[in-house]
């Protein structure tokens, strides 16, 4: 299952060149960002291919950053491609707190990243359903 | 006009015999508490040794500090049967303090206001709204009895709901308010929104208390309400409300000191000042029973006056404006805070660090204070939903503590000055 760091960041300018920075200088690629305002702070959230070593260096660089499990599923990039995984967390239940997409390959794959209160049943049950879920070296050498 | 002129345009020979008859009995009084009977045996002086006004300066000063740490009873010199009524401070727990009142110190405070009331030309025929909160906080209920003494019809109202405010304002030709002046030009904004103005309402008269102001402040309220505007000193340990007040004049304010003697002390070494020089006022109550308090330093900063006689007849010393604080207390809408107070807040909260800084602000002519904090990594988890939570968290402490509604701004660790050293935690961008 992926890793996903977030940072608490003041919302101000500066801020993410800060962190890019940082990640720039440790060799880190980032495969998605995505960041959550809420007035004067907010939360960036990164998938990058070294989720602990990135969370070190902000914490060392006196940054509020944690890590934690998200669930990562590969999906068609075509019309309904969503709308497929959207119908089968309905039916599951699965009530996503936080969510993002990216293209893996233009026309062809995208990934579904969602974040849930409870990750491991959330990825049995997509499995069950017979989603394809990626980990971590999925996401970042495919 | 006077209320009790006999007594309100006194000599000073004759105030300063009176003046001293009545500290050798506060004296005396204050003695059969604990705090006090401890307090002069350790200052190796029997209060019969004081026999002249000068002598006063031989005395101890009493400060917040004591009033803290001998609550809640070490500074009751009555049987506490006597006791009718207690007002206390804002402060966190731990930090409270209380004044006791008896039916006489209540009967006394009251005449006060009255005074003052009288001499800003209030009549009975004036309707009086009271727009100060009521309860332990001494601004609502010193003014009413008052008010009520005096004959006016009051309007018990208390703070905040403006347009009920301005609603009563016409309802009942208010002619009188007791108010904050930051208040007061927050309310006239209002009453301009709503398509209003002064010709619309009765107002006369602006009594001001619980908060410093500036003479630019005072010119535009007079400009906005067309009124007379007078300023009212006091504090709770010393009543509240009704210990100075300005007569028609407009020129300080007269200290009551047939109940009061009024020092000016360099704050640093506590040594009497002239008059004109800026220090710290120092009162003694000279007509209280359940809780006399002797040289108390109030550590608000103003100057008395060199003239002691006045147009207006009284010769009562006058006092100056308040012109600031000798501690870091803030009077944030009329309520007093102490950054430490909030500190003690944020120091129960495991998601966030123990420095911080205070900004205050006006917007709308409303004081606005913003608490900023830094974010303890240990706590997060990633959320913006648990920061949200958190910061109404704060508020919600912060408010149960100093009684005011503040904003919470979440910084990154190391965004604040650290606590060690001479970090400037109050950002004070008011113009007052």
């Amino acid at each position: 299952m992926p890793h996903q760091v977030a940072v608490f960041l003041e919302n101000k300018p500066g801020k993410l060149e800060r962190v890019t920075g940082l990640l720039a200088g440790a060799g880190i690629n980032i495969r998605a960002i995505t960041i959550a305002d809420s007035g004067d702070f907010g939360v960036l959230k990164l998938l990058v291919d070294k989720p602990a070593i990135t969370c070190n260096i902000l914490a060392q660089n006196g940054l509020v950053a944690t890590v934690r499990r998200v669930v990562a599923m590969k999906i068609p990039d075509k019309p309904g491609g969503l709308l497929n995984i959207a119908r089968i967390l309905t039916r599951q239940k699965i009530n996503i707190d936080d969510a993002y997409g990216f293209v893996l390959k233009s026309g062809e794959t995208a990934v579904f990243v969602i974040q849930v209160k409870d990750p491991d049943t959330a990825a049995d049950l997509l499995k069950a359903e017979g989603i394809q879920l990626l980990g971590d070296n999925d996401l970042y050498f495919l | 006009m006077y209320w009790s002129e006999e007594i309100e345009t006194i000599g000073r020979k004759e105030l300063e015999k009176l003046q001293l008859r009545r500290l050798r009995t506060s004296l005396r009084r204050a003695a059969s508490s604990r705090f006090y009977r401890e307090l002069f045996q350790n200052a190796a002086i029997k209060p019969e040794e004081i026999r002249s006004l000068k002598d006063l300066t031989r005395l101890p000063f009493t400060t917040k500090a004591d009033l803290r740490h001998s609550y809640p009873g070490g500074m009751l010199a009555v049987d506490p049967e006597k006791v009718v009524r207690i007002h206390a401070s804002s402060g966190t727990t731990g930090q409270s303090t209380v004044v006791y009142h008896t039916a006489h110190d209540l009967d006394g405070w009251t005449d006060l206001v009255t005074r003052c009331l009288v001499m800003a030309g209030c009549t009975p025929r004036d309707i009086f709204q009271n727009m100060m909160s009521y309860g332990l906080f001494t601004g609502g209920l010193g003014l009413h009895y008052g008010a009520e003494r005096l004959g006016m019809m009051v309007i018990p109202v208390g703070g905040g709901n403006t347009d009920r405010q301005i609603q009563f304002f016409r309802d009942f030709g208010t002619t009188v308010i007791h108010i904050t002046p930051s208040y007061a030009l927050h309310l006239n904004d209002v009453i301009k929104d709503m398509g209003l103005s002064h010709r619309d309402f009765k107002l006369r008269l602006l009594i001001f208390g619980a908060e410093p102001y500036s003479e630019a402040t005072r010119a535009k309220i007079v400009e906005a309400y067309r009124v007379d505007t007078y300023n009212c000193y006091g504090l709770s340990e010393m009543n509240g409300p009704g210990v100075a007040f300005e007569c028609g004049a407009s020129d300080g304010m007269h200290v009551w000191e047939d109940n009061y003697i009024v020092e000016v002390i360099d704050p640093e070494s506590g040594e009497s000042l002239p008059p004109g020089k800026i220090g710290e006022v120092v009162l003694t109550t000279l007509n209280r029973e359940a809780m006399p308090l002797i040289r108390y330093r109030t550590r608000d900063l103003a100057f008395l006056y060199e003239d002691t006689s006045c147009p207006c007849g009284r010769n009562f010393r006058r006092l100056s404006r308040i012109v600031g604080r000798a501690d870091d207390m803030l009077i944030v809408r009329g309520v007093n805070v102490f950054p430490s107070q909030v500190e003690q807040v944020l120091m129960k909260l495991p998601e966030v660090g123990t420095n911080y800084q205070l900004l205050l602000d006006r917007v709308e002519n409303l004081d606005r204070m913003t608490v900023r904090v830094e974010i303890s990594g240990r706590m997060f988890h990633g959320e913006v939903g648990e920061l949200r939570a958190l910061r109404k968290k704060i508020q919600h402490e912060l408010k149960e503590q100093i009684l005011l509604t503040t904003e919470v701004e979440l910084m990154e660790p190391g965004a604040l000055p650290p606590s060690r050293g001479k970090a400037k935690r109050v950002i004070d961008n008011r113009e007052i």
